[in-house]
């Protein structure tokens, strides 16, 4: 994104705000790029000759004589195999010390898959985690966040279910991230030996906020790269998404825009849903795969980020402390995957969805118990085996320590089951009840 | 000369263009980038600037580009070949566009000009026919599509010709009309309609009142919604919109089914394309996807265009009940297209209304509701559009201008609980918070006497009764303790529970569970309800729990089996089993 001797210097700027600044200049194109004073910044507004333009790292210290120079394109990323076991920033430059990538750049951000030419999603992804494998299954061309308070370990867990799917490649958008946080991922991911199939692109909480929106779209463009062209299945981590919502908030703030609920913009729900939907299975294989990161206030997810992320997103998993067992544990409640239809009872065994569904019922009476207990009230036998079926299955199924085959976790299942509940009480087809359930009393 | 103009202000997809002649609001043009050109509709004017909303991204673009205006407002192009298609929110046709991604500018046709179709003439020479008269008909899949007197002509004509059955292309004339000044008008099969104005071919439009079997028993047997009714799917994030929608797009008794996927997810519409080809038509005998169109407008795709894809989608649903059929149509969701109105009305800058939405935004609602409806067309024959949408409330609260407006404008209301989602007690709709304001319509009561049966509104309004006794006995469970309330609350309670689960309870994903007949949804309501009547004894609470459990375990084994099969009379004979135990200790 260097200078070149052809293009045109404007030096008279009009109008400075807290992020942007505005100049005359002609035959300037929408979103178009520039360079303020070797700043880089794009075109947010066009009104005649009139052109208003988002300054990435901010204002501060730009002067009414500013070197304003247009580039001619939009935000572009080079893309070619190079790119593989990289570290780069925002703007894709590299940040690990090494060489430019050489390859075709294309312009980040661009056009949607047309919905008929995409294929169902079938490919399970296993984690070992039941939490997910068994209760929330995920799949390949799906997107799926966690939801988490800032205090939990969720980097940790999306490290690890990284590194545990089998996918050709990982594309790490981070945004906003510690420098502890950064180091870690480069950390693990060196320590797994897997460095060469992992790309990542860095915003640190060093870096000017605004910056961070163009973090999703160049790993996006990465992953649409090595999975249109390369027909390669690739994972994309992007954390944090509350951060960049946040950075969302900030532009449309100073761009004196009308906020909506919680001071968020207006079009969130477009703005997330542009990157979320680049999640795809292709047609010739090839697929994207988005697991992000959006934390809660609170645990609060009726707030305008994670509400609107849930909608676009194809479920989400809910992490959180389980006191009773003083682990962490992915939530049956209020963890969804929306696509585990596909691929449950039928890649996997036929009792998979009753069983699955059976437990988390059981669990819900539990939580009903436990409500009645903290009330003071007796509780029946029925409450206190379904007390005791919880903290077992928390401690055996949910927790993200957990590392299992899936069959295991079935079985694991129907043992809990089968001792603490009767057949009327599980309420599973009988004929699966008497294939899988190994009772006793059948 | 149609007017043109030049690109003076963007503002991501709200473009200011200056014009050198007339405009009208709505009006289509088509911005001239250099290889591509963008599609846009105008939505203010003011002076001689046109603010036009681009159904595309406007990156690049640049000042000083050449518009053209077309001279009218959106159009949907209508005639045989639109069943089974998949358009984009414009009616451009998806599956012919070149390329995985989709391109800018990349505006397809919506029918196809060479294709032959067989046309047998319904009406002969020197008939009286008007706007929306039938004049023959060519077989579309097994629906006789009508080929009718375009909607745009005004007046009566004399037919002066028409065409002898055979093989026809839709631009062909099949019929030559006379209009009264003499003058002689071609007609071919296919049309064009503004979409954002209703179609008004018909006689007369009174209250719906014919019963739309939908399969699903927590709708039909409580909440049941009618041919050319409206209803409305509210629900939090995750509880069962979606699903709700594709089980009825999937069972509901209807000719046509118009899926309009309006800024939802992608894989929600490709889970259509993947199974509706496969999927029998119980009706039919045919498959799914021969009786459904599907105008995909997801999330990803261009924001302006996801309002359009509402209106395209109910043109075409009108167009259909022209022809006197029944169509079911379904948006997912209406929230979307209402936020893309927002995000306009904020480019704008407008004076926001409630939420920042504009402030019109409850009679644009009301306006769309309105044209659904069951009508007697000018020939007698009736058709009908049945509109249910989903609404997607910001953080689950009902108070939110896109709820609240609709509350006002549909007459079904299916509340999705997200307590009910929580525990897996799906579809998640809450009975009791739920209504069908058709019930209380006396012609809807007359049908349901004479063709369902005399008991089934008193049946609906017991259940709805029992749903709440059993939720105040809960209460005081909760409140007094298991052994503080008398024995027959947790009786109360539990008969409550036999119909949730019984009733209300329906896995989408099992092939039998999944649709359940009227026949069969009133056999098993008389079931549960003879379980409420019957008065059985219990010495302690404890027994009521374990022996409800095991009563709905056996209702739950009959609803996943077939309907009076040998397995499904062998649980209800261990069910009868069962609720003779208590009665017996009674004697
Ligand atoms: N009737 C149902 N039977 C079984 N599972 C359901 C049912 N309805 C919803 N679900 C579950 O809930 C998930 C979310 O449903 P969906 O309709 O996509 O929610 P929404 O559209 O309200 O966000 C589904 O993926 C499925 O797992
Ligand atoms: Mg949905």
């Amino acid at each position: 994104m260097e200078t070149t001797a052809f293009q045109k210097i404007h030096t008279k700027v009009n109008h400075i705000t807290k992020a942007t600044c505005s100049l005359h200049a002609d035959g300037v194109g929408y979103e178009e790029m520039a360079t303020v004073n070797g700043r880089l910044a794009q075109v947010v507004k066009i009104q005649g000759d009139l052109v208003t333009l988002q300054i990435f790292s901010g204002t501060e210290g730009i002067p009414t004589n500013a070197e304003v120079v247009f580039l001619g394109h939009a935000p572009k990323l080079p893309v070619s195999d190079e790119l593989s076991g990289r570290f780069f920033n925002a703007y894709g430059q590299p940040i690990d010390g090494g060489p430019e990538v050489d390859g075709k750049t294309v312009e980040i951000g661009g056009p949607s898959v047309n919905p008929v030419r995409r294929k169902q999603p079938s490919e399970l992804i296993a984690t070992g985690i039941a939490g997910i494998d068994l209760n929330n299954t995920i799949v390949t061309g799906q997107k799926i966040p966690f939801f988490a308070d800032p205090d939990q370990p969720y980097n940790q867990v999306m490290a690890m279910v990284a590194l545990r799917a089998k996918t050709d490649k990982i594309i790490l958008g981070g945004m906003g991230l510690t420098n502890d946080d950064y180091l870690f991922f480069k950390n693990i991911f060196e320590n797994a030996g897997a460095l060469d199939r992992i790309i990542s692109f860095v915003n640190t909480t060093e870096d000017p906020p605004v910056e961070r929106l163009l973090v999703p779209d160049m790993a996006l463009t990465a992953a649409e790269y090595f999975a249109a062209e390369k027909n390669q299945d690739v994972l994309v981590l992007l954390t944090d998404m509350t951060l960049y919502a946040d950075a969302l908030s900030i532009v449309s703030n100073r761009m004196d825009q009308i906020p909506s609920k919680d001071s968020m913009p207006g079009s969130l729900y477009s703005d997330l849903a542009r990157l979320y939907e680049k999640a795809v299975q292709f047609p010739k294989g090839g697929s994207i795969t988005i697991i992000a990161v959006t934390t809660l206030s609170g645990g609060d997810i009726t707030h305008a980020i994670p509400d609107n992320t849930g909608y676009i997103t194809e479920g989400q998993l809910f992490v959180r402390r389980d006191t009773d067992i003083g682990k962490v544990i992915i939530d049956p409640f209020r963890s969804l995957s929306r696509l585990k239809q596909l691929v449950i009872g039928k890649k996997t065994r036929e009792d998979h969805p009753q069983v699955m569904n059976a437990a988390i019922r059981l669990y819900a009476d539990a939580a009903n118990a436990k409500t009645k207990l903290e009330n003071g009230f007796d509780l029946t036998d029925y409450d206190e085996r379904t007390m005791k079926f919880a903290k077992e299955y928390s401690d055996k199924l949910l927790a993200i320590d957990i590392n299992i085959e899936i069959d295991e976790m079935l079985n694991t299942a129907w043992e809990l089951l089968n001792k603490y509940f009767s057949v009327a009480e599980i309420g599973i087809k009988s004929e699966l009840v008497e294939k899988y359930g190994k009772r006793k009393d059948n | 000369m149609s007017t043109k103009g030049k690109v003076g202000g963007i503002i991501a997809n709200l473009v200011i263009i200056e014009v050198d002649g007339p405009v009208s609001q709505n009006e289509i043009c088509y911005i001239k980038m250099s290889g591509v050109e963008l599609m846009a509709e105008v939505i203010r004017i003011g002076g001689n600037n046109a603010y036009v909303q681009v159904f595309e991204s406007t990156r690049g673009l640049k000042p000083g580009t050449e518009v053209e205006f077309t001279g009218h407002m959106l159009e949907a192009t209508l005639g045989p070949g639109i069943l089974s298609k998949n358009f984009d929110g414009l009616q451009h046709d998806l599956d012919k566009m070149e390329g995985i991604f989709l391109k800018k500018g990349d505006y397809t046709p919506a029918l196809e000009d060479d294709k032959l179709w067989e046309f047998k003439p319904i009406a002969k020479k020197d008939d009286a026919v008007f706007p929306g008269s039938w004049l023959g008909e060519v077989k579309e899949n097994w629906i006789p599509h009508k080929i009718m007197v375009p909607f745009k002509f005004e007046g009566t004509f004399t037919i002066k010709s028409i065409a002898e059955q055979g093989e026809y292309k839709i631009n062909d004339t099949i019929a030559v009309l006379i209009n009264t000044n003499n003058n002689e008008v071609p007609v071919s099969m296919v049309q064009k309609w503004p979409v954002k104005i209703p179609i008004k071919a018909y006689k007369e439009k009174p209250r719906p009142f014919v019963l739309m079997e939908t399969g699903i028993r927590v709708i039909d047997s409580l909440n049941p919604i009618v041919e050319g009714g409206t209803g409305f799917i509210p629900g939090p994030f995750g509880t069962g919109k979606t699903v709700l929608q594709h089980a009825l797009s999937k069972q509901a008794d209807a000719d046509m089914i118009i899926i309009a996927a309006c800024g939802e997810r992608a894989n929600e519409v490709v889970e259509i394309f993947a199974e509706f080809p496969k999927l029998d038509d119980s009706r039919t005998g045919r498959k799914l996807i021969e009786r459904t169109t599907i105008i995909a407008n997801t999330s990803n795709m261009p924001v302006a265009a996801r309002e359009a894809s509402v209106y395209t989608a109910m043109t075409i649903a009108e167009y259909y009940r022209a022809m006197g059929l029944k169509v079911l149509l379904l948006a997912d969701s209406t929230s979307r297209w209402a936020q893309a109105l927002r995000e306009m009305s904020n480019r704008m800058e407008e004076l926001p209304g409630p939420d920042a939405y504009p402030m019109d935004l409850p009679a644009i609602i009301s306006n769309f509701y309105a044209r659904a409806g069951f009508v007697y067309l000018n020939n007698g024959k009736t058709g009908a559009v049945t509109f249910i949408g989903t609404v997607s409330p910001a953080g689950g609260n009902l108070k939110e201008p896109v709820s609240e407006s609709t509350k006002k404008a549909a007459r079904c209301f299916y509340a999705l609980s997200q307590d009910r989602a929580d525990s897996k007690r799906y579809p998640a709709i809450d009975a009791v918070d739920s209504y069908s304001k058709y019930i209380e319509y006396p012609e809807f009561q007359e049908f349901i006497r004479e063709n369902i049966s005399p008991d089934w509104i008193d049946d609906i309004m017991l259940a709805k009764n029992i749903l709440i006794r059993g939720n105040e006995a809960y209460e005081q469970i909760n409140i007094l303790g298991d052994d503080g309330v008398p024995i027959d609350y947790h009786q109360i309670f539990w008969k409550s529970e036999v119909i949730d689960f019984v009733i209300l309870q329906q896995d989408a994903f099992d092939k039998i569970d999944a649709s359940t007949s009227i026949k069969r949804q009133q056999y098993m309501m008389n079931k549960v309800l003879d379980v409420y009547r019957t008065n059985l004894k219990f010495e302690t609470f404890e027994e009521v729990n374990p022996y409800f459990k095991r009563i709905i375990n056996i209702f739950k084994q009959m609803n996943y089996s077939e309907f009076k099969s040998e397995k499904f009379n062998k649980f209800e004979k261990e069910l009868q089993d069962i609720i003779n135990e208590r009665i017996l200790i009674e004697d």
